[in-house]
């Protein structure tokens, strides 16, 4: 008995079922960014998986894309993290940020 | 059986460490634990023979990725132990009943039936000459050329980006000073 690509998917399925509700329930920004890193991974695993199944590079590659777009995602998110802490010195919480509503 | 049994400890690893990541009141603890699904997720990649992808999710996101979120995390100070009490009682319940609908959907939605269609549309995994790292290379090099030339301005647009959100502008640095 070997792992199948459907193990991998239920995997993958629950880790982005963890990150969503995280992503939901948390208030700190640094940590529901963590979230979205971890529904970018099941993803990716997911990815994989069927590029394995398939016998076809073409997930893999989209991997590669994936981890590019998420690592200028991280630059561009903490960044303005930390913009918007400059302005609050409160804290950069999601109840802070909900002031950007018009 | 070897292999089963690596499956069964990363996937514990993955999805405990996911877990502490949502749970965890310190946001120091929870990127700490983001390391150890992001490197659970490598083991799954080496499972399935995709060397290059392994290493890359090693050093691109359980390394880079993460110190930059605890880079900022020290420069912010906002390590500080956050209350999970939520002032939106109803809210938490909500979304892990959502969750659990949105896991059953996307277990529901496949069915038994999780892959089908024609192999290797865009490429060989495996076969010819080389290894993963080359079948990877050749598909990037070639199928994926115009994409993979785009990322590297997508890089750019984010360094310049991230270097104009976070510098001081010369107004507050007097107001500052």
């Amino acid at each position: 008995m070997t792992p199948t690509a459907t193990w991998y998917l239920v995997v993958a399925a629950l880790l982005f079922s963890i990150g969503a509700v995280g992503m939901l329930v948390r208030r700190n920004v640094i940590v529901m960014f963590m979230c979205v890193e971890l529904m970018l991974n099941a993803v990716n695993l997911s990815f994989v998986a069927f590029s394995t199944q398939l016998e076809d590079v073409g997930g893999q590659v989209s991997v590669f894309f994936v981890l590019v777009v998420a690592a200028a995602e991280v630059a561009i998110g903490l960044a303005l993290i930390v913009a918007v802490f400059r302005r609050r010195r409160s804290g950069a919480t999601a109840d802070d940020i909900a002031e950007l509503r018009g | 059986m070897f292999v089963t049994v690596l499956f069964v400890v990363f996937a514990a690893i993955a999805l405990g460490s996911a877990i502490g990541v949502v749970i965890s009141r310190n946001p120091v603890h929870s990127a700490l634990w983001l390391v150890g699904t992001l490197l659970a997720i490598a083991g799954f990649f080496v499972l399935q023979k995709a060397y290059l992808l392994s290493a890359v999710q090693v050093i691109v996101y359980a390394s880079a990725i993460v110190v930059l979120f605890l880079f900022v995390i020290m420069l912010l100070g906002v390590d500080r132990e956050e209350s999970l009490g939520d002032p939106l009682r109803i809210q938490r319940p909500l979304a892990i009943g959502l969750g659990l609908i949105g896991f059953v959907l996307l277990v529901g939605i496949m069915g038994n039936r999780w892959a089908t269609g024609a192999q290797t549309v865009t490429g060989p995994l495996r076969g010819g000459s080389g290894g993963n790292v080359e079948h990877v290379a050749r598909a990037l090099f070639t199928t994926y050329l115009w994409p993979f030339e785009l990322t590297s301005a997508l890089l750019v647009v984010g360094v310049v980006g991230g270097v104009a959100l976070a510098r001081r502008s010369n107004a507050e640095e007097e107001e500052a000073a």
